[in-house]
């Protein structure tokens, strides 16, 4: 059985610091089993949210190797073991305890985004939508909320902008609901002025970091980018929009 | 209409402080992809620079440089400022560059390449400060729709230029030939409509707009997602093939690049 460095974020606060810990690691293990062996054997004390190991649950965000990644999907062979692998909490939330941070921003931000608004029926009374129109926001419902592509995204993670920009996750739950064939709320003013879209420099890191495979950056955000440009930066289409 | 009357809420706490420029524990080499971005994008503006200033040697046989096309003027204007050497590239060149400069791949890659904002993902900045896309100028780059209806006209002027590649004059008669410069005016157009035509801007008016879409508009929209998945490739291929273009004509006026060899 082959052993490993593992290098943890311990602690809470400015009491903060890297750990190293060896660990008996196998064939087929990720990164979450080995903080499981290592929290069973050497710190019981270590905080780690989990859940699911599955993929599914989002609760295992963490930095492995200096990328956002959840810990039970980053298999121990897709990393060079010879060299410590660290393992730090997200930057993008205020830190709780050791690998734990605190998301619930998020939540609150989310609150404040108002809830899908069913449209009127059609003429049969019904609410009919086809598959193919609702494909396009169906790949957004797919998001686990693991916040990762919160945690890369510059604009929250190194300048902290947390109080005018709701970053990546929050912008495909807007596109979401805006590009719902049965919602008629409009949210492109609040998207312009609150949620301030524009803040969004298409680096692509959070589609890069998404475990679900969601094109974040090209199916959500620059189609809503598109859509605020028809709204308010786009003459000719304030003109054909008078001549409608 | 739904409307939003609360304020973000700032966090309970801060997050950890801002790293400093280039700090992070990412152990892969995360600078080589800024620094090729970096080292094409800037050989491709001093090369473009370079040639649209030279005002010669864009014509080879029936060939015309991508980066001339249309030739609108081929002698000074009386309303050409003095001090500006003048070049008809100068005159078309703003369209298709203006094009690039705001097409939604290339301001991702510049913006980490050429401002470290960030120079990739997951990595220290250098700036504390930072205004994004939301204020002057860059509240420019929302003009990206406007150019590519400019890019558009520029591949059917372009696509003319590959159909004149293949008519040359023979003992004053125009004779259908295709030439080793004739496949290569006909790649430019294929390679930059794969891009024009795979645009963030294009997919978003030809049917992202709707959250309904028809028949026709849906197979129209699916065909540009189709294009959308890969436009970064089709920017790099399409960038360097329009150098590669220029070149090859320059080399040819000049006299330097004399084996056009003929195919048939």
């Amino acid at each position: 059985m082959a052993t490993a460095t593992f290098r943890i974020w311990r602690g809470e606060g400015e009491q903060s610091a890297y750990v190293d810990y060896p660990c008996e690691v196998e064939e087929g293990m990720v990164v979450l089993d080995a903080v499981h062996r290592i929290q069973a054997t050497q710190a019981n004390d270590m905080a780690v949210r989990w859940n699911c190991k599955a993929g599914k649950c989002g609760s295992c965000s963490a930095e492995i190797n200096g990328m956002p990644k959840l810990m039970c999907m980053t298999r121990l062979n897709s990393l060079d073991l010879s060299k410590p692998v660290t393992i730090e909490p997200m930057k993008a939330f205020p830190h709780i305890k050791d690998l734990v941070t605190d998301v619930s921003w998020n939540y609150e931000v989310k609150k404040q985004i108002p809830p899908f608004h069913l449209r009127p029926p059609g003429a049969d009374g019904t609410w009919r939508a086809y598959q193919k129109d609702v494909d396009r926001p169906q790949e957004f419902r797919k998001c686990i909320e693991c916040f990762l592509c919160q945690d890369v995204c510059h604009v929250l993670r190194d300048h902290h902008m947390h109080e005018k920009f709701i970053g990546p996750r929050l912008l495909i739950h807007v596109a979401q609901m805006e590009m719902n064939p049965l919602d008629d709320g409009n949210r492109l003013e609040a998207l312009k002025d609150e949620y301030n879209i524009g803040y969004c420099n298409i680096t692509k890191c959070c589609t890069k970091v998404c475990p679900e495979g969601i094109h974040i950056t090209d199916n959500a955000i620059i189609p809503l980018k598109e859509r605020v440009v028809d709204e308010f930066y786009d003459p000719l289409h304030k003109l054909f929009k008078i001549f409608k | 209409m739904s409307t939003i009357d609360v304020p973000l809420k700032a966090l309970k706490s801060p997050p950890p402080p801002q790293r400093p420029f280039g700090r992070t524990e990412r152990p892969d080499l995360w600078w080589v992809q800024p620094l090729l971005v970096f080292l094409g994008l800037g050989a491709f503006v001093v090369y473009s620079t370079w040639a649209a200033f030279q005002g010669d040697f864009y014509r080879f046989g029936p060939y015309l440089s991508p980066m001339y096309s249309p030739v609108l003027l081929t002698t000074r204007p009386g309303w050409w400022p003095a001090f500006l050497p003048f070049s008809a590239a100068l005159l078309i060149l703003w369209a298709p560059g203006g094009f690039r400069v705001t097409c939604y791949y290339y301001r991702g890659a510049y913006y980490k390449a050429f401002w470290a904002d960030p120079a990739t993902c997951a990595v220290g900045e250098p700036r504390k400060s930072y205004w994004g896309e939301r204020k002057w100028p860059l509240l420019l780059q929302n003009s990206h729709r406007y150019f590519l209806y400019l890019a558009l006209l520029f591949l059917v002027l372009l696509a003319h230029d590959a159909w004149n590649s293949m008519w040359f004059m023979v003992n004053g008669v125009k004779q259908f030939q295709i030439h080793l410069g004739t496949i290569i005016m006909i790649v430019d157009p294929i390679l930059l409509g794969g891009y024009t035509l795979g645009c963030h801007s294009l997919r978003h008016l030809v049917g992202g707009r709707r959250d309904v879409k028809g028949g026709a508009r849906k197979k129209t929209y699916d065909c540009v997602t189709c294009l959308n998945g890969v436009h970064m490739r089709w920017a790099w291929f399409s960038l360097f093939w329009v150098m590669f273009t220029d070149i090859y004509v320059r080399l040819g006026a000049m006299g330097i690049w004399t084996h056009d060899w003929r195919l048939f």
